[in-house]
């Protein structure tokens, strides 16, 4: 299973994706903002804490509770205020 | 029914197969709220007063200061100091006198929000920080007017349009959280003047769209782009039932 990053958020994880064994696949979009924060840098950690960073599950946002399965396309993208 | 000069003015708009005159006439009809005049509101309010809208109301509280003369293109040299609203308002008027333009210089908040929102057909939101977007956000809820949000820093930019009155997600249904002043800052982060010319043209672009009815919008859409490498997506959004700022629309 290949979580993407966009923007900042992948500069932060120095690659484009992270991979998670598909038997790993974590149950929803919660488990798997903890399961990405124990195993991504400090910096890229605490951004996935924002909940404002908001994660896409198949091109569409999903909530925390949305149940993921090995398949699915998954990727998360900062938020921005400037103008 | 458009004039002789119009129809001349706006003629390579209206050659374009399926844009019709009656587009032409609801741009002419239509008042729109600007807030912000800086590096998204510059060519977003000149593009809309170029292809013929009838009538922006420009807000912004701010002052032109020197760091903002490479992204902010309406205000120049002679500007520093002077209001945005009160440059942006100048230019535009001084080269497109068939659109009305006012100007709100002061922070817009309260109850001159809402009234200017109740105001306008559609509210182009291309402020700098949080506290102002949710405001907006709630302010459009609240009069049902669709509401249309850039955001650009360093060289990254996002694009979308919020219709709750559509059926459509709200802004705090993609950003939930509320309390942070700044997520990514032109001010902290930095930002390639042209990166936010994209992104206002864009959101220029999509108020014409949401107006007229042209095109495919980004109504319930996210538009992410990374101008370093070109990348873009585009993610649905859908209204959050648990969201507090619309879930309890009908």
């Amino acid at each position: 299973m290949k979580i993407l990053f966009f923007a900042r958020l992948r500069e932060l994880l120095g690659s484009d994706c992270f991979e998670i064994a598909d038997a790993d696949c974590p149950a929803d979009v919660a488990a798997l903002r903890a399961m990405l924060r124990l195993s991504v840098n400090a910096q890229l950690a605490e951004s996935l804490a924002d909940p404002n960073v908001f994660c896409a599950v198949n091109q569409k946002v999903a909530g925390e509770d949305q149940t993921l399965k090995s398949s699915d396309e998954v990727a998360f993208f900062p938020p921005m205020t400037g103008g | 029914m458009l004039s002789d000069r119009e129809l001349e003015q706006y003629s390579r708009q209206l050659m374009l197969p399926d844009f019709r005159l009656e587009y032409q006439e609801r741009l002419r009809a239509s008042w729109v709220l600007v807030v912000g005049c800086g590096g998204l509101g510059s060519p977003l309010a000149i593009y809309l007063a170029a292809a013929g809208v009838g009538r922006l109301i420009l807000a912004d509280g701010d002052t032109v200061e020197r760091t903002n003369l490479h992204r902010q293109i309406l205000h120049g040299e002679a500007d520093i100091g002077r209001s945005k609203a009160a440059s942006a308002a100048a230019l535009i008027g001084a080269h497109y006198p068939d659109c009305r333009v006012s100007q709100f210089t002061e922070k817009l908040q309260g109850e001159a929000l809402n009234q200017a929102v109740a105001s306008v057909n559609l509210v182009a939101d291309g402020t700098d920080n949080y506290p102002t977007r949710f405001a907006l956000n709630r302010a459009c809820i609240r009069a049902r007017k669709p509401l249309v949000s850039a955001a650009a820093a360093r060289s990254e930019g996002q694009l979308a349009t919020f219709d709750v009155a559509g059926g459509g997600a709200c802004y705090r249904c993609l950003y939930p959280q509320e309390g942070a002043n700044a997520a990514l800052s032109c001010r902290d982060n930095g930002v390639l003047g042209p990166v936010v010319g994209v992104l206002g043209t864009l959101q220029a672009l999509e108020v014409i769209k949401v107006l007229t009815g042209w095109g495919d919008s980004l109504r319930s859409r996210v538009l992410m782009m990374d101008l370093r490498s070109y990348e873009q997506n585009i993610v649905q959004i859908a209204r959050r039932p648990d969201c507090p700022d619309c879930g309890d629309l009908d």
